[in-house]
């Protein structure tokens, strides 16, 4: 296959509107599986996770599992939706080995939560409402490995291999409406959206929205209009997109992509595509099946769901500070400007200062920690802030150490290299390397007097008087002690040594 | 169902018939094309039968016993064996089931 044409992006966002889609699948983290008692953790060895239910065995029937509705609809209305006072499960029918019943149970057309929306702050601060479509419930697929072929694809592949672990575990999909106007931030816009759905999901605590491992997964919509033009263009849906930087790249892919066949004067063709992580781009995959043919129909084997208003309402009694709540709460107790809280949360550092602050510390100082130095550490090593080995409770630590005088700044900082080099506690990093601030008078006077010997006129001058003519001797014995000693202590004693 | 929509009553073309295999991943040949529209036709014709006797204001039923809300706690229950949920499989390999390659689509 020819390589597609590709537009500049500027040039693209002159010419084209981008209409953007996210569709969002999040893995319940309840102990057992949608419709059977089977364990959903990850990582287990294959097909010891199943039953008769989730295999399809002839005979088995599925029960709801009381716990992955109550999640949906706290999800509903953390999202602000309305909940549906009825609805059944249908069938999706599918020929594919990764449901062993050849169909998924979902909600389809009858989703549990309906027309909401979720706030979403991009990095200047602009609010952008993104549109909730729906969030409706179903199963997870298996997982299939393909063997033989060079890349692990199925093309090329001469055999499969199936593990059902995953197969029924509830997961919960979240549609969006068409977000319209976004512009050259369509891809801002976008992983700003996700990162801002897996913070709500996470304060909910009804996933561990992991999207590295699967436990969430976005898929992308995209279709351009001809600028101004309000005529809708064919949608292109990206699959695999496994990162929040990935839900960026795709979007900026897929315009620049579209515009190449649009300016080509061709057509956009309605299919389901792959995103290729090392390359950023995405490749073809199926055509899409229409609806039709995957002959939905209502599942025959469970009851509709119909949530009464009190269980709505006391459901809606559970729901935690959501994510927006915390944050206006933080930044009134910590005094922050608007700017402020906006580093704050744009280096991912809002959680990490909020744990140091319960651990003990000073907001402005753990404020500081975070957003400057170990800000640094991370950016150096090419991870995020929150991948740093040290946790808020050492930051912690290391801040009272400087506070009770143990440690002073750039002590504390060869601590915290410490930690991050894995040295140990901080405790531990200061006996290890010795870096306790020198507060041993005796041992302090000696290396005053020899500076003070080294250094005759200096000492005469402040005899004299010229107490300001002390900071060369405070820097010979801070250099003596290499950086150990109490400044402040030091110059107290210089003065003290010249008879002041 | 495409290509060509039939209503209710409406006769099975070959086509949809060859649609609907092509979904099921079976293999018909063309005399049985035409066997299979004619008896579709005929089941559905049967079927189509109780929408003379439902008037407008009857929705359609999907469920014959009206229950709603039957749920599940969120507890373990035993389930299979690696070995026992492999028992019955055709091919297996490195715990898992073997199946033959996929031809077509990509999920
Ligand atoms: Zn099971």
């Amino acid at each position: 296959m020819s390589a597609p044409t590709l537009v500049d992006f500027d040039d693209v966002v002159d010419r084209y509107d981008p209409v953007l889609g996210l569709e969002v699948h999040v893995e319940l983290s309840t102990n057992t599986k949608m419709f059977c008692g089977c364990p959903t953790t990850f990582g287990a060895e294959p097909n010891t996770q199943v039953c008769p239910t989730c295999l399809g065995l002839p005979g088995s029937l599925p029960v709801v599992n009381r716990a992955a509705v109550e999640a949906a609809i706290r999800i509903g209305l953390a999202l602000n939706c309305d909940i549906a006072p009825w609805g059944r499960f249908a069938r999706k029918n599918y020929f594919y080995p990764d449901m062993p019943k050849n169909f998924q149970t979902s909600q389809y057309d009858e989703p549990i939560a309906v027309n909401g929306h979720l706030d979403v702050t991009l990095e200047d601060g602009t609010v952008v409402r993104v549109g909730i479509e729906r969030a409706h419930m179903e199963e997870d697929t298996g997982k299939s490995l393909h063997v033989g072929g060079a890349t692990g694809r199925i093309h090329g592949a001469e055999y499969s291999l199936l593990d059902y672990n995953r197969a029924g575990v509830p997961l919960i999909e979240i549609v969006t409406k068409m977000i319209p106007d976004t512009g050259a931030r369509a891809p801002e816009v976008a992983r700003a959206y996700v990162t801002a759905l897996r913070d709500l999901i996470r304060s909910l605590g009804v996933s561990d929205v992991r999207m590295d491992q699967g436990s969430m997964r976005c898929d992308v919509n995209l279709s351009l209009s001809p600028k101004g033009s309000g005529i809708l263009g064919t949608r292109s849906e990206t699959k695999n997109v496994n990162s929040l930087r990935s839900v960026e790249r795709a979007v900026r892919y897929e315009m620049t992509r579209h515009a190449g066949v649009l300016d080509a004067g061709e057509k956009v063709v309605q299919e389901t595509r792959h995103f290729q992580e090392d390359t950023a781009t995405t490749r073809s995959g199926r055509i899409k099946e229409t609806s039709e043919d995957y002959r939905y129909f209502p599942e025959p084997d469970l009851v509709p769901i119909a949530p009464s208003p009190e269980w709505v309402e006391e459901l809606r009694g559970t729901l935690p500070e959501l994510p927006w709540e915390r944050r206006a709460r933080i930044q009134q107790e910590w005094q922050l400007s608007d700017a402020e809280q906006r580093d704050l949360v744009n280096a991912g550092a809002l959680d990490l200062v909020a744990a140091t602050v319960e651990a003990g510390a000073p907001s402005g100082e753990a404020r500081s920690w975070w957003v400057s130095y170990l800000a640094q550490q991370a950016n150096t090593r090419g991870v995020a802030l929150d991948e740093l080995p040290i946790t808020p409770a050492q930051v912690a630590r290391v801040i009272e150490l400087v506070s009770s005088g143990e440690l002073n700044n750039k002590l504390a900082r060869q601590v915290v290299d410490g930690v991050l080099a894995g040295e140990g506690e901080p405790d531990e990093v200061v006996a290890g390397r010795g870096l306790a601030v020198v507060s041993d008078d005796g041992a302090l006077i000696a290396a005053v007097d020899e500076a003070l010997a080294a250094q005759p006129d200096v000492a005469e001058k402040i005899r004299g008087g010229k107490v300001a003519a002390a900071g060369a001797i405070v820097g010979a014995v801070m250099k003596a002690t290499r950086g150990q000693a109490d400044a402040k202590r030091v110059r107290e004693l210089i003065i003290e040594r010249c008879g002041g | 169902m495409s290509p060509e929509s039939s209503s209710a009553g409406g006769a099975i073309t070959r086509d949809e018939v060859a649609h609907l295999a092509r979904l099921s991943r079976l293999a018909v040949t063309d005399a049985e094309l035409d066997v299979f529209a004619g008896q579709l036709d005929v089941i559905l014709g049967a079927v189509a039968r109780v929408g003379e006797v439902a008037a407008e204001d009857i929705p359609p039923t999907s469920h014959a016993v009206p229950l709603e809300n039957v749920f599940r706690p969120d507890e373990l229950r035993p389930g299979l064996t690696q070995e026992q949920a492999l028992s019955g499989a055709p091919a297996a390999e490195d715990g898992r089931f073997r199946v033959p390659q996929i031809l077509g689509e990509e999920q």
